[in-house]
């Protein structure tokens, strides 16, 4: 312990004292890196290789020994690389990370199905983070409704080009060749060459035009649309698979760094003797924090610098360190759920107008009124993040899962003031993500101790670090008002939400969410209103607020999922029955034209590729309600909830079947759940992805709960911020996938938003208690008795 | 200076004496198999076998294991073939994959204890990990499958 280098904490540079962080103009970002490009490129595919490309230009075919960058007369997005080596091992780039919704197993099994390759003779590499693969950012259930044309293409280019150097090489016509598992035969006569073989060849022909490449048939595809076990399964059934915290350096050192416990908060003075006391401990370090709102940027804090990790951690908890709060310690959940609530009784911006609501609703036989909450909630994937990060003759090299290294690259340049081509970001497998790794702050952490310290360093959030430093998601208060004529139609729809925006996060001054967020699942609702107004009140935040699966559809979805529930009843209609009604007649509608106000988003596809398709909705509903038993009778303490949300461009109806116990547990013996996401490429993973997403709906609705008390989070831990639990959980999750050749939609997000609902709408049915605000909690204590 | 034998090898300790196991494993033996959730045995992401038994990694100090004998995820098997390492694989058990060292920890035990186990037994026994991908429907139904007697 005599030796250590330390600095003690008040040497190093206070944030005030921080370079200024060097803008990431468009320019820098578009700087691309040949020496890392090539040297990955060599090491990933080998000399020699042919090497696809496909991007938003097209098919292009690069030298590896050159890299990609000959120069281009144009900016490109190559986003998908696949290449075949002489020894005919084929190796795909996955250029997104996998967090357990199985990318790096169904990218490469469509490209693989389209090229015909031989599955056992497919490698995968994992992207890091590059300017050349376009967007890496793993998040709005994109990477295959975004990249599946590409994907068959890359594919099925590199067919045609072995194809073809096998007709030039036996001297006969292509129409003759077919590739077929890994070789191309010669049909006529039975003649095969292998792939590898091929290579030589194919890398020199010219590229084969549009007509020549050929995405396959679907009575011809071999993978796509069927079973693949993910190729990530044995390094995860045996401890060898490497997330962020696995990665192992020489001489690499553990960071545990205390964060200011309110958002904005700064060390004022910091007594770290008994820190640099405990055995393993060797430096204390000051973490510049980023001023508010800090967006990817850290929280700041004090860094005890330990030799393992238990060691840190005591190092951090014995640090006493006094802190300026700042403005948000202000912050206390109870009134701001109540200032929410209010502002949701006062009209908003409108998201979406139709008709006139004023004049249908005082024509209506009857209104009815429904609010809703739903608190703050955390990502609480089970591995809390964690980077490594190694600083050495002025590049920064880092590993962590993060589900955007582009973005954890230029914040890392950000923070340290170096040139973003002197970082690099690879990427491990994520221990769940849900939205908090799309945020690289802990990278950038990492990053900056690593060269404060001199070598490497991990930085690792305890859990508790994880639950109340993280970016949560948005608490929501919603008000929604229906009138409906003398035959129960409803003629007249108000919905008022507000909510704190994820741009606060990224901008001062920012005062609540625009009406655009609204087309997140609350003003792209399937059903059939002649008068609708879907308005977004101000909400100022005051912590961070960030993506959580499904983000604001969380919220949308169970407030109008509850409230079509609450008319159903209202009207003695059957909830499946008064849905169906409420979706009305097949129609597709372009919503730009139809109500939205500007920019009128579509999850960033085109209204006229992905129009609202009320068919769609009504055939999820209508296979749930079949495929569940919907209307069997079942005796009281148990029911079953229906509710149906389109988000990410999918559409998923859900039937929750809920046992309520005397003493009110829930348990979810059963689920139905349909879902029409357009092509399916990996149903296997398209349904465990379901699954999933209810599994987490549940913990939303029944246990979790972030909240503030003078501007601190007051959950710490799996204790007092609960989620599903095994003997909580379906036994059966019973997923019917539409068959489609439609354009994909998203699979990772679109089960969550009608899962909370629908069972909400079970527990009504259950018990007769409807609950309107999350979560659950202990709100069915003594259900037995309170009738309903 | 503590003595135990780690996947069947001997192994030292001679650092804090209350530094749990965990930590032992994974950063003085690289043994990163065995994960951190959380710290405080509400999750068991960190299970590993003492003597024959279940334990929670992050609890066990060092200070308490003279002698003792560990099995991680890495010894369960040596080759990764435990029937209940078989049976993830078979139905494709894992999402994000994290926490199922310390699920099939747990499963390999309770099988080793009860061979045809019910779901009453299924779930005490496994209701103290938590999965956030939401894996369970697949937990229960890959332990199942492990238990049956062609195994």
């Amino acid at each position: 312990m005599s030796a250590r280098r330390f600095l003690p904490w008040r040497a190093t540079r206070p944030a005030s004292e921080q370079a200024e962080p060097t803008p990431a103009t468009p320019e820098r970002m578009r700087g691309t890196s040949p020496g890392l490009e090539r040297r990955e490129f060599l090491e990933a595919l080998g000399a020699g290789s042919l090497v696809i490309v496909v991007g938003r230009l097209g098919v292009r075919r690069v030298d590896a020994a050159a890299g990609v960058l000959a120069p281009e007369a144009e900016p490109w997005s190559p986003a998908v690389y696949v290449s075949v080596d002489e020894d005919g091992v084929v190796t795909i780039i996955c250029h997104r990370s996998e967090m357990g919704q199985g990318i790096r197993t169904t990218m490469p099994m469509i490209i693989a199905d389209e090229m015909e390759a031989d599955w056992a003779r497919c490698r995968v590499v994992q992207a890091d983070g590059a300017e050349q693969y376009g967007s890496q950012n793993t998040d709005g259930s994109t990477s295959i409704r975004d990249f599946l044309p590409r994907y068959r293409e890359a594919g099925a280019t590199a067919r045609a080009l072995l194809e073809d150097a096998a007709a030039k090489e036996w001297g006969v016509s292509p129409t003759e060749v077919k590739a077929r598992q890994h070789e191309v035969v010669h049909e006529p006569t039975g003649r095969t060459r292998a792939f590898g073989a091929l290579v030589a060849t194919a890398r020199t022909l010219p590229m084969p035009d549009s007509a020549r490449v050929r995405v396959k048939q679907p009575s011809e595809r071999r993978w796509q649309g069927k079973r693949m076990p993910s190729i990530d399964l044995g390094p995860m059934t045996t401890g060898t698979a490497r997330y962020g915290a696995d990665v192992l350096l020489p001489g690499m050192k553990t960071a545990v760094i205390a964060r200011p416990p309110v958002w904005g908060g700064t060390a004022v003075t910091v007594d770290d003797r008994a820190a640099l006391a405990v055995p393993g401990v060797e430096r204390v370090v000051r973490v510049p924090g980023a001023p508010l709102p800090g967006g990817f940027l850290p929280l700041g804090g004090v860094a005890v610098i330990a030799r393992n990790t238990w060691a840190a951690i005591r190092g951090r908890d014995a640090l006493r360190i006094t802190w300026d709060h700042g403005a948000n310690a202000s912050y206390e959940s109870a009134a701001y759920t109540a200032s929410l609530r209010e502002t949701v009784r006062q009209p908003g911006a409108a998201g979406r107008t139709n008709g006139n609501v004023a004049q249908a609703m005082a024509a209506a036989d009857r209104r009815i009124v429904g609010e809703y909450y739903v608190p703050h909630l955390s990502q609480a994937q089970m591995e809390p993040v964690a980077c490594v990060a190694e600083a050495r003759d002025g590049k920064v090299e880092v590993w962590a899962p993060t589900q955007s290294p582009m973005d954890a690259r230029r914040s890392v340049a950000e923070y340290l003031a170096v040139d973003v081509e002197q970082v690099t970001v690879h990427v491990t497998l994520l221990g769940g993500a849900f939205g908090r790794k799309s945020k690289p702050d802990f990278l950038c952490e990492a990053a900056w101790l690593a060269r404060e310290v001199g070598a490497p360093v991990r930085v690792q959030w305890t859990r508790e670090d994880d639950l109340r430093h993280g970016y949560y998601h948005s608490a929501a208060a919603h008000r929604l008002e229906a009138g409906l004529d003398a035959q129960g139609a409803v003629t007249a729809w108000v919905h008022r939400t507000a909510y704190p925006a994820i741009a606060a996060t990224f901008a001062p001054g920012v005062t609540g969410a625009e009406p655009d967020e609204l087309t997140n699942g609350a003003s792209d609702i399937p059903f059939d209103i002649p008068n609708m107004s879907v308005e977004i009140g101000p909400a100022v935040a005051h912590t961070r607020i960030g993506w959580y699966r499904s983000v604001n559809a969380i919220h949308h979805g169970f407030a109008i999922g509850s409230f079509v529930d609450e008319l159903a009843h209202a009207t003695g209609g059957d909830p499946a029955a008064f849905l169906l009604a409420l979706i009305g007649p097949d129609r597709q509608v372009d919503l730009s034209t139809a109500g939205l106000v500007a920019p009128a988003s579509n999850y960033g596809a085109t209204w006229a590729d992905h129009p609202l398709d009320t068919a769609r909705a009504r055939r999820v509903v209508e296979v749930a309600a079949e495929r569940s038993g919907w209307g069997a009778p079942l005796p009281r303490g148990k029911g079953r909830g229906i509710a149906v949300h389109r988000s990410f461009l999918s559409y998923v109806a859900t039937v929750v079947e809920v046992e309520v116990q005397p003493d009110g547990t829930v348990l979810v013996p059963r689920a139905t759940v349909a879902v029409d996401a357009g092509f399916v490429a990996n149903p296997d993973r398209a349904r465990s992805q379901m699954a999933g997403a209810l599994i987490m709906a549940m913990s939303n609705t029944l246990y979790s709960e972030i909240t503030f008390a003078e501007g601190r989070v007051m959950q710490s831990n799996y204790h007092d911020y609960a989620v599903t639990r095994l003997h909580a959980a379906p036994h059966v999750v019973d997923v019917h996938i539409v068959e489609s050749e439609g354009l994909p939609g998203g699979i990772g997000e679109p089960g969550v938003p009608p899962a909370g609902a629908a069972l909400a709408n079970a527990i009504f049915a259950a018990t007769g208690v409807r609950v309107r605000e999350l979560p659950v909690g202990a709100q069915l204590a003594g259900w037995m008795t309170r009738g309903g | 200076m503590i003595t135990l034998t780690v996947n069947g090898a001997r192994r030292t300790f001679d650092g804090d004496p209350t530094m749990p196991l965990l930590w032992f494993l994974r950063d003085e033996l690289a043994l990163t198999g065995t994960k951190y959730g959380c710290g405080l045995a509400l999750c068991g992401a960190c299970t590993v076998h003492v003597d024959g038994e279940p334990v929670r990694a992050c609890q066990r100090r060092m200070q308490t294991l003279e002698g003792a004998t560990v099995v991680t995820i890495e010894g369960l098997h040596p080759q990764g073939e435990h029937p209940v390492q078989r049976a993830w694989r078979e139905i494709d058990v894992p999402q994000c994959g994290f926490c199922q060292p310390g699920q099939i920890m747990q499963a390999a035990w309770l099988l080793g204890q009860n061979p045809a186990p019910t779901d009453e037994d299924i779930d005490t026994a496994m209701n103290g990990h938590i999965c956030r991908c939401g894996t369970y429907p697949r937990i229960r139904a890959a332990i199942k499958g492990a238990a049956e007697p062609s195994r």
